[in-house]
């Protein structure tokens, strides 16, 4: 989708959150200069096309006790990946699954699962699913885990 | 945090309605009155719990590009390397993590010829290889915690 300048204010006025009023995108509206139906039309267009994923909460995992962060990486076959990353992406515990480009010799994998748990076994359990997923397809694997966060900010676009 | 803030953490992840009223409507389908939502919310923000409440773009379809890179930073000079690549504004996310490419960041950059740019300047800030991991294929991107 072609977003145009009113679109791109409404997410410039929405990217941070939405306001915790009765009426949210009222407010949002104003702030933009346009209705509120108009506000809500151009949202649910955008909500569509995919370039908003989802509104919502947006938890902290490690508040939450998920404190330990897994990426799972696995070297697939390429003529079985797309199959078998789409597998290992409906699996509900994982919250990202990508193929992304090997640098061989010292990165020989190619896909990507990032999995979280509130304890290692846990993670070490969930990376036993996932290998019987892949089975034979897979030659090898590991996982790495975060030991700290040096910087998370939010992705945004500049105005 | 009590029942009924898992059990609203639970609910609003999976989507918050397009509505004049939609705390209302929420709360309506908890069974809770908008005000206490309100309230609830709030301070799950306050305290850190939720990161954020609203809509979550996609960069890539807003015309920007991200990638996911990693480097092996020597333990001596570990906290240096961080500092270099922090600094970088296009630097969203950076996490230590154990493995001998041991630091891995995300860039966020306004249009796809920026990464390379910013790639090339890490690399001669930090005299290290970057080692650049493009998404080829997303199979699923979705964040749900159960509270």
């Amino acid at each position: 989708m072609t977003l145009d300048a009113v679109d791109r204010q409404i997410i410039l006025a929405t990217q941070a959150g939405l306001p915790l009023v009765p009426q949210p995108y009222r407010f949002v509206a104003r702030q933009v200069g346009i209705s509120v139906e108009e506000l809500m039309r151009r949202m649910e267009a955008i909500r569509e096309s995919g370039v908003i994923r989802r509104i919502g909460a947006v938890p902290n995992h490690y508040k939450l006790g998920y404190k330990f962060n897994g990426m799972t990486v696995w070297d697939v076959n390429d003529d079985m990946i797309d199959e078998l990353g789409a597998q290992v992406g409906r699996l509900d515990f994982v919250s990202h699954c990508y193929h992304r480009p090997r640098h061989l010799p010292d990165w020989p994998y190619n896909l990507f699962a990032m999995v979280h748990s509130k304890s290692k076994e846990g993670v070490q359990e969930k990376i036993a699913v996932i290998e019987q997923v892949l089975g034979k397809h897979c030659r090898g694997q590991t996982v790495l885990y975060s030991s700290r966060i040096l910087k998370k900010t939010g992705l945004r676009i500049g105005g | 945090m009590d029942e009924l803030d898992k059990r609203l953490i639970n609910h609003l992840q999976d989507g918050f309605p397009i509505c004049d009223a939609p705390y209302a409507k929420v709360a309506e389908q908890i069974g809770i009155t908008e005000q206490i939502l309100l309230q609830r919310l709030q301070a799950l923000l306050d305290q850190g719990i939720l990161s954020r409440f609203g809509p979550m773009y996609h960069a890539e379809q807003l015309g920007g590009a991200l990638t996911l890179a990693a480097v092996k930073a020597p333990e001596e000079r570990f906290e240096q390397i961080a500092e270099i690549i922090n600094a970088f504004p296009e630097v969203a996310h950076n996490y230590a993590r154990e493995h001998e490419l041991n630091m891995w960041f995300v860039l966020a950059t306004e249009s796809p010829e920026q990464i390379g740019e910013v790639i090339e300047k890490i690399e001669r800030q930090t005299g290290l290889q970057v080692y650049n991991m493009p998404k080829i294929k997303e199979y699923y991107v979705g964040l749900r915690f159960e509270a």
